[in-house]
């Protein structure tokens, strides 16, 4: 369950002045469903979900994940939170196993919980055959298997998906997108970024459309068909989000 | 304060350490094979040209003296001159290092000197230039036993003792143990090698486990973890710290390796007569181990802070490239003789340690200078991890685009 409240995050910037990378945003996520954040470059998803795994503070307003609150307790957050975006890479020079290991330490696990856990993880995601190979002599697919691995390892109630599957190959983005669907059958909290209409027609249960920081449309994909009179997701999405498009000058 | 999140971070980060080539390189290897090389390698070097220098005749000339040949052929007959002949452009022969030296006998010098009327004879050299010097040397000898044989021909003529030429006799004795001799000479040195290398050892690890994380992108995926900040930055900091006391430790064990070998073997050839060589005892080697710890604390943590401004491994490379001038500069200044630790100087980082391992090598124990020293090189220390950990505690530093 996650419950975002008039959450905002502002910057300084030496050319451009104060920028409001995400303005007063409050949504909900309920467990068992997939959110989809929906927006183009520099609107503001990667601000929030960062603000949401605490790796960024709130400007104001705040977030509850499980019950947690990111400003008072980020650690507790975190501790039920899995996030994965393409900007969280690996250790090249640890093996699949041990980076898989390191997060379970982190998030407190016992020796033999953690051994547990990984060789259930590592024989459900098939990834036997390169568990002692260094990550820097994966490829692209296993990497994302290990990155999957090492968010699940701690088993989190929340999942959080930053532009999961930029930059992958068909095959591989398949492998992320069947993950996320697991995720929901699992009956976790799943928020997820995109700019990509296709990924969110197919997974998600509430989208919620961000443009300049602000959240200007919610609701399940039938919701917004009635409400903007399009079938379309694309068109939907252009009617809600052109009245208030400024040119992105660069994604923080 | 976890222990256990601490040590997990350490545990990880030394092991990618150890599978690093370059980390080993700069942190095992240089350490290793410097100091033998440079010892060693330097000191023969140094003992060989020392040598030759001394066996070779220097190439002087003699303006002069024609009216004079008594002393024209003492200079003649020295084995380590020889003499050529006289040009006028003598002046550029002895800055271009074509002779050593020139000798200007004036006209009538013999006839002048035999009925005493104190002629002056000038030499010409290369100030600086240390053939040049020892030419002079060389020539002043052979004139002072000219001279000295003149006067003591006319006391016997005059049927006088000797002895009125030197009424007393004076000998230079050094007291001090052989130890403490090459202490004096090689302290500074030592000194300024181990500071030197406590930077090294930190310098590689410090950028690779702060701007190279941000380089591969794995700072966010540790972010994402429920590990304390503060935890994270104290495990980082001590993986710097080893690598900066182990790279310091090997170099001084290698020293003293070198050294022993020197000993050794050195014994006749002729490097332990003209050179004191050293022998550190493990007291020593521990003081000044105890002395690099707050120094090796205050490099890993300003280093580390400073990397971590740096978004890639070679924009922190050119970040810490000048703070390496700021280390050598006064690292060198300790190494210069006639520098004396003063409570005044007690207070600057790096140059005091410095001083004070320059004296613990000669075996002086100033135990006040060793308090203060420690104490304010590990409020440095304190407040340069103080920031270290606020720094990590920075979005704007974390996430520097």
């Amino acid at each position: 369950m996650i419950e975002v409240r008039n959450l905002s995050k502002h910057f300084r910037d030496k050319k451009r002045g104060e920028i409001r990378a995400v303005d007063d945003v409050s949504f909900r996520c309920q467990p068992g469903q997939i959110y989809g954040l929906l927006g183009a470059n520099g609107a503001g998803k990667t601000t929030t979900l960062r603000m949401l795994a605490t790796i960024l503070e709130p400007s104001a307003g705040t977030a509850m994940v499980c019950g947690h609150d990111v400003v008072d307790h980020p650690e507790r957050v975190r501790a039920n939170v899995g996030f994965l975006s393409t900007a969280t890479a690996l250790y090249p020079r640890l093996t699949a196993r041990e980076v898989v290991q390191y997060f379970g330490r982190l998030n407190g696990l016992s020796e033999a919980v953690l051994k547990q856990r990984v060789d259930k993880i590592f024989d459900r995601l098939d990834m036997n055959g390169f568990r002692d190979r260094r990550c820097d002599k994966l490829s692209t697919g296993m990497k994302q298997k290990t990155s999957i691995a090492r968010t699940l390892v701690h088993d989190p109630a929340v999942m959080i998906f930053d532009e999961p599957t930029l930059g992958l190959d068909i095959m591989t983005a398949r492998t992320i997108t069947a993950f996320i669907r697991e995720c929901r059958d699992l009956g976790k909290t799943v928020i997820f970024s995109t700019h990509i209409m296709s990924e969110v027609e197919k997974l998600c249960d509430v989208i919620g459309i961000i443009q300049g920081g602000k959240l200007l449309a919610e609701g399940s994909l039938d919701e917004l068909r009635a409400k903007y009179g399009e079938r379309d997701l694309e068109e939907i999405f252009v009617k809600v989000v052109a009245p208030h498009y400024v040119p992105p000058a660069e994604d923080h | 304060m976890s222990l256990r999140n601490i040590g997990i971070v350490y545990r990880k980060e030394l092991t990618e350490a150890l599978r690093d080539s370059r980390t080993l390189i700069s942190s095992i290897l240089i350490p290793l094979f410097l100091f033998p090389v440079l010892t060693v390698g330097i000191g023969y070097a140094f003992v060989e040209v020392a040598d030759q220098a001394s066996h070779e005749a220097s190439k002087i000339m003699v303006l002069g003296g024609a009216d004079s040949p008594d002393v024209v052929q003492k200079l003649k007959d020295a084995p380590n001159l020889r003499v050529v002949k006289p040009r006028a452009d003598y002046v550029d022969l002895i800055s271009n290092k074509k002779i050593r030296a020139a000798i200007d006998l004036p006209p009538g010098f013999q006839a002048d000197v035999e009925n005493g009327s104190h002629p002056e004879v000038k030499i010409y050299i290369f100030s600086g230039d240390l053939k040049s010097m020892l030419s002079a040397t060389r020539i002043k000898e052979q004139l002072t036993e000219y001279r000295d044989g003149m006067v003591r021909d006319r006391l016997a003529a005059q049927h006088l003792p000797e002895s009125l030429m030197k009424p007393f006799a004076v000998e230079q004795k050094n007291v001090v143990s052989e130890d403490r001799v090459a202490g004096e000479s090689y302290g500074g040195l030592i000194t300024y090698l181990v500071i030197l290398m406590c930077m090294t050892g930190a310098m590689y690890p410090a950028m690779d486990l702060t701007a190279g994380e941000k380089e591969r992108g794995t700072m966010e995926t540790i972010l994402s973890s429920p590990i304390d900040r503060t935890h994270l930055v104290f495990g980082k900091f001590f993986v710097v710290l080893t690598a900066s006391l182990a790279t310091a430790t090997l170099s001084v064990l290698s020293m003293a390796g070198s050294f022993a070998v020197l000993g050794h073997y050195g014994k006749g050839t002729g490097i332990g007569d003209d050179f004191p060589i050293l022998t550190m005892h493990a007291q020593t080697a521990f003081a000044i181990f105890i002395m690099a710890l707050p120094v090796a604390v205050l490099f890993s943590a300003v280093l580390m802070t400073i990397s971590l401004f740096a978004k890639t491994f070679k924009e922190a490379q050119s970040y810490l490239t000048p703070m390496t001038f700021l280390v050598i500069v006064p690292a060198i200044a300790a190494v210069i003789p006639g520098i004396e630790l003063t409570a005044k100087l007690a207070l600057v980082p790096i140059l005091n340690v410095g001083l004070l391992c320059k004296e613990l090598v000669t075996g002086t124990y100033h135990w006040g200078f060793i308090g203060l020293i420690f104490g304010c090189t590990c409020v440095y220390a304190g407040i340069a991890l103080f920031l270290a950990v606020k720094m990590f505690q920075r979005e704007s530093v974390l996430f520097s685009s």
